[in-house]
């Protein structure tokens, strides 16, 4: 057989097998999943809305690793070595700092507003430390020569804070009563809040310097 | 009009459904890296606006802006890398580590 027929015969029987795929979960009852058992536990949390319960408290220990993750490729990406000025021909002209002058306090608030919102509504750490970044990478781009960035120190402090703070509230609660990862009665709403900005802030910074792409600093400056 | 709403909002989603099938198979067997790149912001988006009708607003927040937005930074940024090193105007090259 040459290729032709062969991919032919092989292109209609993936579409055959989509379109048995298709058939079989068109009439699937819709499922509820664990919305009831969330619905039923979201007395015990501080925070009104099922996701922020779900993502901070329930499952807290997922969120942990998650940010984790993000910790890590940023230590990843320094360790490949020192960023490159960015970009290799700014942009010129008025019109972009200009802008940037007004969209950067616009994109702090809306950030700041969705990590408040996600207490009550859609929202969290992870949308709005995408929005913070995303002010953050304009600022680069606009001014690349000189980011303005902390020392070594200050960014390293930075961008492990989100972590240390989700941790050393985990681990608090382990002599305070309610166990690893979990927080005491009365206490949840400012906890989760508090996790909330800290992990924001480290992932809009984490995100912002896997933008440059390596170390923001000389290896003299390392200390 | 409840009717005329679904019927139009069914078409609506089936569009969107043709339309994400139709950038992702553009993005992967389409001509240039930049335009794929490209095309990849587009499809979070559309994924984002999937979210919304699948009722799921954090994760379209979070595909948004994360997905479509910083992905897409991360890959152009990339992008603009692997362009300087190839043509050997790389200011860093040789000195990064």
């Amino acid at each position: 057989m040459n290729p032709r027929p062969l991919s032919l015969l092989s292109g209609g029987l993936s579409a055959l097998l989509a379109l048995l795929l298709v058939s079989a979960l068109w009439d699937t009852p819709v499922h509820e999943g664990v919305s009831a058992s969330v619905a039923g536990a979201m007395g015990h949390t501080g925070v009104a809305h099922p996701v922020t319960a779900v993502l901070l408290d329930f499952r807290a220990y997922d969120t942990l690793l998650e940010m984790a993750v993000v910790l890590l490729a940023v230590l990843a990406t320094w360790s490949l070595g020192r960023c490159d000025t960015l970009p290799a021909r700014p942009v010129q002209g008025p019109v972009m700092r200009g802008g940037l002058r007004h969209l950067i306090p616009l994109a702090v608030l809306t950030g700041g507003y969705l990590i408040w919102a996600g207490g009550a509504g859609s929202g969290g750490a992870f949308q709005g430390g995408a929005v913070l970044a995303a002010s953050g990478v304009m600022w680069v781009l606009a001014w690349p020569r000189r980011p303005d960035l902390p020392a070594p120190l200050g960014l390293r402090v930075g961008v492990t804070l989100g972590v240390a703070v989700f941790l050393a509230i985990g681990v608090a609660g382990l002599p305070l009563g309610p166990g690893f990862m979990g927080y005491p009665p009365g206490w949840s709403y400012g906890l989760i809040l508090t996790v909330e900005t800290a992990a924001a802030c480290s992932i809009a910074l984490s995100l912002v310097l896997l933008f440059l792409g390596g170390r923001p600093w000389r290896d003299a400056e390392d200390g | 009009m409840a009717e005329v709403i679904r019927a139009s909002l069914l078409i609506f989603d089936g569009l969107l459904a043709l339309t994400l099938v139709g950038v992702a198979w553009q993005l992967l067997f389409g001509q240039g890296l930049f335009r794929s790149v490209l095309l990849f912001i587009a499809l979070g988006l559309l994924l984002s606006l999937t979210w919304v009708r699948l009722g799921a607003p954090d994760v379209a927040l979070a595909e948004a802006a994360i997905g479509a937005g910083v992905t897409g930074a991360l890959l152009l940024v990339t992008l603009g890398r692997l362009r300087r090193m190839a043509t050997g105007h790389a200011r860093d090259r040789g000195k990064g580590s």
